[in-house]
């Protein structure tokens, strides 16, 4: 019997990652079919991006042909595919490196950023939900309520601002933009492009501390809005599992109320708690555009932000396809987890 | 009267379709006026649509775009309640007519997404079948992708503006209320009246508008309502980038950015706008809560 339902689950496990796949490829490819189409919305004109507008009229029909412009949208758009899966996002105009290879030169920069944003978030977040749900209408719920509507109202790039202006203009505490101060730049060899990390292998704690104290800030502000978000959802899904039947027999059998709530009902909340938090981190990597704005923070969300101004189609395309990617693929993952962790969603 | 009038709207067995619509609005009016967070919030949204309504009234005759550089990057002071910015403009003039701009693009968004996200979860949830898998797989694609990256991707490609700048928070807003529209659609379609009304004869046409749209409408309404802050949140973003609306005209989100240079030293610039970007936020974000709490208590 023990068996049977063993390989079931091994079974259904599979189904659904295949679904995911499934899912995962219909996604991107719709991602991609968004971002042909936005390449051929653009009031940029793709030939003389490159020829610039000083060529003939010549060289500017074999450009065009070269291109392969002629041809219908759908063949573009095939061949478009192809060299994204490829990895060719083109040439950068402000850079002249290719795009994927300044993709992953800023990336870590972000990813940094939102892991710790993610771990302030989640270290803080999911106490704070428990208590509140725990104790429901008492004032850890309305300060978690407020600490919420404060995060889904403020906008991160004028708290980003706010926290500059106090916490490095005023008191000093902090350092001010960027990654490192700039005597401290390129002094450690690159290995993985987590400053953090790379300090802490070469043995440069002057340079951790000094990335800490830059990084601290907007990690701070990215970690706020995780916080909130994560909080709110620990907080119904602690209240939704404090009202079965399971916890009052457990109370009735002696187990004192924190035990009830600790050790019965917070680990049933586990699974769309991990759910919540992908969703929140794939969600960070995504909105760090302004915050990394704000904090000149090299990350991609600066790089799309510059290429932006400087009209260079391909690489805030690319940087939208590579964002999205993970973006998609964080999402997509989440929702398989859930499925496959939650015993109720396994039969279905 | 009046108690006899509250007896009658409180009717647990209403005589008439009047008096049933009307008592059910009268108890949703009682759960929203007994909230005092949702008041407040219909408070802010009320003086965001009168600043809006009266800016040149309010403004006092300043106008926002008239620039003065012999008193640029003035602190606030009696003349300049907020200050100047680094062309010499008033900022609460500003202030003021920026929340027209911020009305504007709310407005247009829900124009928008409202009726294509009714319009394809209806479809969707009442025909059923292969109509129903493609247009939630579409819906299920649009909802994977990045906000405010894709956003800004459209708005780069169509040129800086409030037009496109609303055309890219839309495309990127409308999924969530396909999925409300279906789901609720779903239900009602298998309800017994919806029945009665296609053996009378009815047309899908008419059993979408007549019957289901309306039904579908109020959670849409809250959605929206939420929804609101981060649309809000969202144009200010473009706004701060620059893709928003564009020089002379006055816009929160611009105005921020353009106090980001000086922030060390002048600071209301930058700061004044961004509160009322967070005043108005969270006074949708306190409206909604009370629509859903009396629109939908299950889900609070």
């Amino acid at each position: 019997m023990q068996e049977v339902g063993q390989k079931s689950w091994v079974g259904g496990a599979l189904q659904r990652v295949g679904s995911f796949l499934a899912s995962l490829a219909l996604t991107f490819l719709g991602l991609t079919a968004v971002t042909f189409l936005i390449s051929r919305l653009t009031r940029i004109d793709p030939v003389l991006a490159i020829v610039g507008d000083k060529a003939t009229k010549d060289v500017y029909d074999r450009t065009f042909f070269a291109l392969g412009l002629d041809k219908p949208l759908i063949v573009q758009y095939g061949v478009y595919l192809k060299r994204m899966l490829s990895g060719d996002f083109g040439v950068s105009v402000l850079t002249s490196q290719p795009v994927l290879s300044d993709l992953i030169r800023v990336f870590p920069a972000t990813f940094e950023l939102a892991t710790i944003a993610t771990f302030i978030g989640v270290s803080i977040g999911v106490p704070a939900g428990v208590l509140a749900g725990a104790r429901k209408g008492r004032w850890p719920d309305h300060l978690v309520r407020v600490v919420g509507l404060f995060g889904y109202s403020v906008p991160v790039f004028w708290l980003g601002l706010v926290g500059l202006f106090v916490f490095y203009g005023k008191l000093g505490w902090v350092s001010g933009t960027g990654r490192l101060d700039v005597f401290y730049e390129d002094i450690v060899t690159r290995h993985t492009g987590v400053i953090l990390i790379d300090a802490a292998i070469a043995g440069e704690w002057g340079i951790f501390g000094n990335a800490l104290s830059h990084l601290i800030l907007p990690a701070g502000i990215l970690g706020y809005y995780s916080l909130a978000y994560i909080a709110r959802m620990t907080r119904s899904f602690m209240i939704d599992q404090l009202s079965q039947e399971y916890v009052t027999a457990a109370r009735i059998k002696g187990r004192s109320f924190w035990g009830a709530v600790w050790l019965h009902a917070f680990p049933n909340t586990m699974v769309p708690l991990i759910t919540v938090i992908g969703l929140s981190y794939a969600s960070l990597l995504e909105g760090a555009v302004l915050t990394e704005t704000v904090f000149a923070w090299p990350g991609l969300g600066l790089y799309i932000t510059r290429a932006l101004f400087n009209s260079d189609m391909n690489a805030v395309l690319g940087g939208t396809v590579l964002v999205g990617a993970v973006f998609i693929g964080v999402n997509l993952f989440c929702d398989l987890l859930y499925k496959v962790f939650d015993p109720r969603l396994r039969t279905a | 009267m009046s108690e006899s009038l509250a007896q009658w709207l409180m009717s647990e067995a209403p005589v008439s379709r009047r008096q049933a619509v009307l008592g059910n609005a009268y108890r949703g009016f009682l759960a929203f006026v007994s909230n005092p967070a949702a008041l407040a919030g219909l408070f802010i949204v009320a003086v965001l649509i009168l600043m809006a309504t009266f800016a040149p009234l309010l403004a006092g005759g300043i106008s926002p775009i008239e620039q003065n550089l012999a008193s640029r990057l003035a602190p606030p002071s009696a003349a300049h309640w907020f200050g100047t910015d680094e062309l010499g403009r008033d900022i609460y003039a500003r202030t003021l007519y920026g929340a027209r701009v911020t009305l504007t693009i709310v407005m247009l968004v829900s124009v928008v997404v409202a009726p294509v996200g009714l319009a394809v979860g209806t479809l969707a949830g009442y025909l059923g079948g292969w109509i129903d898998a493609v247009l939630m797989r579409i819906t299920d694609i649009f909802l994977a992708f990045p906000r405010l990256v894709l956003a800004l991707a459209f708005a780069a490609a169509l040129g800086p503006g409030i037009e496109n700048a609303v055309i890219a928070i839309s495309l990127t807003a409308w999924p969530p209320y396909a999925r409300i529209a279906r789901s609720e659609t779903v239900t009602i379609a298998k309800s017994d009246f919806i029945l009665a009304v296609v053996m009378q004869g009815a047309s899908t046409w008419r059993v979408l508008f007549k019957h289901i749209v309306p039904l579908c409408l109020s959670s849409v309404i809250v959605r929206l309502t939420l929804d609101m802050a981060g649309i809000i949140l969202t144009a200010a973003g473009l706004g701060f980038l620059g893709l928003g609306a564009q020089p002379p005209s006055a816009e929160w989100g611009a105005m921020v950015s353009a106090g980001r240079d000086v922030i060390l030293d002048q600071w209301w610039v930058a700061t004044i706008p961004g509160i009322a970007i967070f005043i108005v936020s969270l006074g949708f974000n306190l409206l909604g809560d009370g629509l859903r709490d009396v629109f939908d208590p299950k889900s609070s």
